[in-house]
């Protein structure tokens, strides 16, 4: 039999297109499904919720008193640069979550409808920068509990949040590839903390390089941990802003830049 | 999506073929769905039957061949393509972790419906599918029924101008089979046109209109579903006698019957219309009363055996040689 089309009209020119307001619409019906899934299982906001108040008790009060001399000293040194970590452990999770989403079948639905596939990726990514901001706002609560002083006002404070949320979005689409790539959830898991453990505490975070070894304080110099940590913890407490905050940036474009093509591709590829 | 327009053939597959490596999931389909039908395709586990889908439904690429959708080419036109079909996979693919009602709220919005559009069709759609005391619960606590339902709700929240249904029923319990096939049966009542896969000749016979059997990524017989089976062999008919005592005497009468006491009628093998006429008609000529007749088909699991050579079972072996011969039967079949 031939293809006989009957009556099929002019298709209009945009048919198959996706108008940006349809996707808006979209990555808005995909960011409340993710809400949705963490209001089922509110389990799931522990480590935003509980992280913060956690590390930032433990780290100040076991090395507060060592390090800095004192509790109150060593939270104004810690916390800004805590920011840095709690951005990067938020964007963990969102690679064990890509990994998960794709051994369910709803997502060969989502390919099978018309929409562009990125934006399963943007919903994701909206709803975890959410969660790292609320992880955010806990840490500095728990902060100013502690006697952390916000030296430069609010604007310094504002930035260096601002700084800290530019910079966890770019590490989400390390893990989105990470998470694309990997087997298994728990693969995802294990890779994750092969690199994120050394970045953590081979940074400025924690301590000032001073006292690590030469090859180590190379190391911390070029971490973006530690120049997220050394950026927020001077706008936060004043001092010199410029050369951190401008590297922390440069590593925000480049990790994006160079992560979020290939996790996008990978994604595609995957369809 | 809204005006639904007019082919002869919903679907047309033209020389598809996709291979896994050595594996020839698709090995040079071809096949039509008429509009407003359903098409069966049959076979066993490894035939294709999954692979044909997930072409069609945009989900993979074929290697070679062109498959057109509503007129859209699977290639080509995936987006357009997209916005006029509905996927019924063969595991349920909602979010589990949302409720019904957001499940298919999530969809409406996907599929461009206003706010208010996506509410009141979520709400009809569960009310449809009788999901409605269960709408704001979490999926995941749905019976294997209860999810297969919603899952078909969601595949026709778009209205969908053809349906893939990936064996709707696999792993169902034979109640919940059942509301399935209502549902299905319903739907097709409605006009959609249906792509429905199945290892079950039941499931077949009851839903489709005509059938393709696959084997190995190849069409080894097509028709209409009667037609097959008239093709692979005879019918049966079955005498019940008024008196089931009259059965051996019956049986004598006629050559090659055999008579089924337990049933209390007699089978007899019969090729054509004329002889029914003249088997009835020696009966009666004969004097035996007769209570009732009718003619019995032979069951698809046979038409697969017939046509196959073998049982409709995966992963066995079989010698080249053989492969060969049931090649040369298929001709006869589709010819």
């Amino acid at each position: 039999m031939s293809a006989t089309v009957l009556t099929r009209p002019a298709p209009a020119p945009a048919e198959g297109r996706i108008s940006l307001r349809a996707n808006l619409r979209h990555i808005g019906a995909l960011v409340r499904r993710n809400v949705m899934q963490i209001k089922q299982d509110p389990e799931s906001m522990f480590d935003a919720l509980l992280m913060p108040i956690v590390f930032t008790l433990l780290f100040v009060y076991v090395f507060g008193g060592a390090l800095e001399g004192s509790q109150s000293a060593y939270v104004n040194y810690t916390v800004p640069g805590l920011m840095a970590m709690m951005g990067m452990n938020i964007a963990m999770a969102v690679g064990t979550g890509i990994n998960s989403d794709f051994k369910t079948g709803v997502m060969d639905r989502f390919r099978t409808m018309p929409i562009a596939r990125s934006s399963v990726l943007i919903a994701k990514m909206v709803v975890e920068v959410g969660r790292a901001l609320i992880a955010t706002i806990i840490l500095l609560t728990m902060g100013f509990i502690l006697g952390l002083h916000a030296t430069t006002g609010v604007f310094g404070l504002l930035a260096a949040v601002a700084l800290s949320t530019v910079f966890g979005a770019s590490l989400m689409w390390i893990f989105i590839l990470l998470g694309l790539v990997a087997k298994t959830p728990q693969s995802v898991q294990g890779l994750a903390m092969i690199v994120v453990m050394p970045l953590q505490f081979g940074s400025s975070i924690f301590t000032k390089p001073t006292t690590m070894p030469g090859w180590l304080q190379s190391f911390t110099e070029v971490n973006p941990l530690s120049n997220l940590a050394d950026a927020s913890r001077n706008l936060i407490n004043g001092g010199p802003v410029a050369h951190s905050v401008w590297m922390t940036l440069a590593w925000a474009a480049g990790i994006t830049l160079i992560t979020a093509p290939l996790a996008v591709a990978r994604f595609r590829k995957k369809t | 999506m809204t005006t639904r327009r007019t082919y002869e053939n919903a679907v047309e597959v033209r020389g598809l073929v996709k291979h896994y490596g050595a594996t020839k999931a698709l090995d040079g389909v071809d096949l039509d769905v008429r509009q407003g039908t359903v098409l069966g395709v049959l076979g066993p586990n490894g035939a294709g039957k999954t692979t044909l889908v997930r072409v069609l439904s945009t989900l993979i690429q074929p290697d070679a061949g062109t498959a057109r959708v509503a007129g859209y080419d699977v290639l080509r036109q995936p987006r357009e393509l997209r916005r006029v079909i509905g996927l019924t996979g063969q595991y349920a693919s909602v979010d589990e972790a949302l409720s019904g009602w957001e499940n298919l709220y999530m969809i409406g919005r996907l599929l461009d419906l206003s706010r208010k559009e996506a509410r009141a069709r979520a709400g009809d759609l569960l009310e449809r599918f009788s999901l409605t005391e269960a709408a704001k619960r979490p999926a995941k606590g749905y019976s294997g029924g209860m999810r297969r339902r919603l899952d078909l709700a969601a595949s026709m929240i778009g209205h969908p101008a053809v349906l893939y249904l990936d064996e709707p029923t696999t792993g169902l319990d034979p109640r919940t089979r059942n509301e399935v096939w209502k549902e299905v049966q319903r739907m097709v009542a409605e006009g959609a046109t249906v792509l429905l896969t199945t290892q079950y000749m039941e499931e077949a016979e009851q839903l489709a209109h005509e059938l393709t059997v696959f084997d190995r990524g190849r069409v080894i017989a097509a028709g209409r579903v009667d037609e097959l089976k008239a093709k692979v062999g005879g019918r049966t008919l079955q005498i019940r006698p008024v008196d089931p005592g009259t059965l051996p005497a019956m049986a004598a009468v006629l050559a090659g019957s055999t008579p089924d006491h337990a049933a209390g009628v007699l089978n007899v093998p019969i090729t054509s219309d004329e002889q029914l006429t003249e088997a009835v008609g020696l009966l009666g000529a004969r004097g035996f009363a007769i209570a009732g007749i009718g003619t019995h088909l032979p069951s698809l699991d046979e038409v697969f055996l017939a046509i196959t050579g073998q049982k409709a079972s995966p992963e066995d072996v079989r010698d080249p040689d053989a492969q060969d011969d049931v090649r040369d039967e298929d001709k006869e079949l589709v010819a």
